[in-house]
């Protein structure tokens, strides 16, 4: 599982940055018949996190209505120089995490 | 006169792949079903929520989605989450995005898989406990999970 | 009257497009973004993948793609826009995933890759990647002539149950519809890509499957020299047109 993660290496204190994430996954949903006819087990990525100065500001569940290869956008507001950390799950319980220092100044 | 008979015929080759077995759908009742689980029963107001999907969609197993809710986004007076529902697919839960005052804002991008032409539907939560709704139509050409 | 003759010209003639549209000028706007952006076309998964086997010990005491070929933005810029092409020792044309696999034989004591394998996918995707940009110019050696010729007849050729070519959708009906798909005029610039379809990246081989197996026909093998006379034909039909890979399609 490997991720492509787009997230600004600078910005000013307050302004609001874009961070933008897409993951390698199948993202398969259990309601598909493989080619010998049985139910393909479920495997999703099931949450996805953002961390920002080690805590919380964005987070997703998803469900298999995510499409294959999960694309997120979504927003933070920049304070003080830091980490911004990606985490995400799945059912087959790999964890993966990405992260990279936001310069704030 | 010829084509038409042959584009008929090879219209009745996407025909069948689409006609497959399929698991138990969701319904506009079990999407209401779900999201009275989420609001536990309380009032929903319509409006105060954006939700975009092009109205029309090449094909569903990636339909971008984007949402958004009106906050000032501050301690007192934020969104906490925005949850995605569906009447057509397997289950009606979609996706859902947790929010803080430190997001910013309350939006959030996706790509979905539709099963088929049907409503979805976005709720906002709010800090004060209130529920926000926003919900649209989307054709779907070709449905997802067919096999070529 | 006239209009009513002029309808029935159009078709009982075959409609061979004049102007050759790509299925990216065909798609939405929202499509051709994802495509274009580096961070939402999940396509660029197995270019990075390719990139790393190419950089990759084969352990067989060989040297790696790159060992021989240096960086693939300089020697292999352009390489997979004359593909397939004329390969002197097998006497044939091969395409790029064949081509990988004669390097790997040939140059690395290494086992081919699977014809249907992640690896191939992502080499010949990575290689395909050095000439996004860049137009298709199919390979000229004349020996390639016969083979084009060959796969210019299996593009006409009615095979199936449902008794259809691929000129009959491809050429006369392009720009219509399939269902609810649009006909493209099957223009190979964006291959290896990312079907939302298949919700992975696929090669030509399995569009050709696909499109075989919906006439009800027998699809071929990949690498095949059927498959690869009707690349041969398909790219100088699409001759000068720009590579795209990794494309999104629908």
């Amino acid at each position: 599982m490997s991720a492509l993660v787009n997230i600004p290496e600078t910005a000013a204190p307050g302004e609001i940055v874009d961070i933008k994430v897409l993951l390698q996954h199948p993202m398969e949903t259990g309601f598909r018949t493989g080619p010998d006819g049985k139910l393909v087990p479920r495997n999703i990525i099931h949450s996805l996190r953002c961390l920002y100065l080690s805590e919380e500001v964005f987070a997703a569940e998803l469900f298999p209505a995510v499409t294959a290869n999960p694309f997120f956008a979504f927003t933070l507001v920049a304070e003080t120089t830091g980490e911004v950390e990606i985490l995400w799950a799945d059912d087959a319980g790999e964890e993966q995490r990405q992260s990279q220092t936001l310069t704030v100044g | 006169m010829k084509a038409t008979r042959r584009q008929a015929i090879a219209m009745g080759l996407a025909m069948p792949l689409a006609l497959r077995v399929r698991p138990a759908q969701a319904t506009p009742e079990t999407m209401q079903a779900a999201i009275d689980a989420f609001t536990g029963g309380a009032a929903v107001t319509e409006g105060g929520v954006e939700l975009k999907i092009p109205a029309l969609v090449e094909n569903g197993n990636s339909v971008p989605l984007s949402v958004s809710a009106e906050s000032p986004m501050t301690d007192e007076d934020h969104v906490e989450e925005i949850a995605i529902f569906n009447e057509v697919n397997p289950l009606p839960d979609t996706v859902r995005f947790h929010f803080t005052p430190r997001s910013g804002r309350a939006t959030a991008q996706t790509r979905i898989r539709l099963n088929g032409t049907q409503h979805v539907t976005a709720i906002a939560r709010k800090s004060d406990g209130t529920f926000h709704s926003a919900q649209v139509n989307v054709i779907v050409t070709a449905p997802a999970c067919r096999e070529s | 009257m006239r209009l009513a003759a002029l309808l029935a010209l159009a078709l009982a003639l075959p409609a061979v497009a004049e102007e050759r549209v790509t299925g990216f000028e065909q798609m939405s706007e929202d499509l051709q973004a994802m495509q274009n952006d580096p961070v939402a076309n999940p396509g660029l998964f197995w270019i990075a993948d390719g990139e790393t086997l190419w950089s990759e010990d084969p352990g067989t005491g060989a040297d790696s793609c790159k060992g021989c070929h240096g960086d693939a933005s300089d020697s292999m810029a352009g390489v997979a826009a004359s593909y397939p092409a004329w390969d002197e020792e097998s006497g044939r044309p091969v395409d790029l995933a064949g081509r990988i696999n004669l390097c790997r034989t040939r140059h690395q004591d290494a086992e081919p890759f699977e014809r249907v394998s992640d690896e191939l996918l992502s080499l010949a995707a990575y290689l395909t990647h050095q000439s996004k940009g860049m137009p298709i110019t199919p390979d000229d050696d004349p020996r390639t002539d016969p083979w084009r010729e060959r796969g210019e007849d299996l593009f006409a050729r009615r095979i199936g149950q449902l008794n259809l070519s691929c000129a009959q959708c491809h050429d006369r009906l392009a720009g219509g519809h399939l269902g609810s798909a649009l006909i493209p005029q099957a223009h190979p610039t964006g291959y290896p890509q990312y079907r939302l379809e298949w919700e992975t990246m696929g090669s030509l081989a399995r569009r050709f499957d696909n499109c075989i197996f919906g006439v009800r026909a027998e699809p071929y093998e990949a690498g095949s020299e059927d498959y690869v006379s009707l690349e041969l034909y398909l790219k100088s039909r699409a001759a000068g047109l720009t590579i795209e890979s990794p494309a999104i399609r629908p």
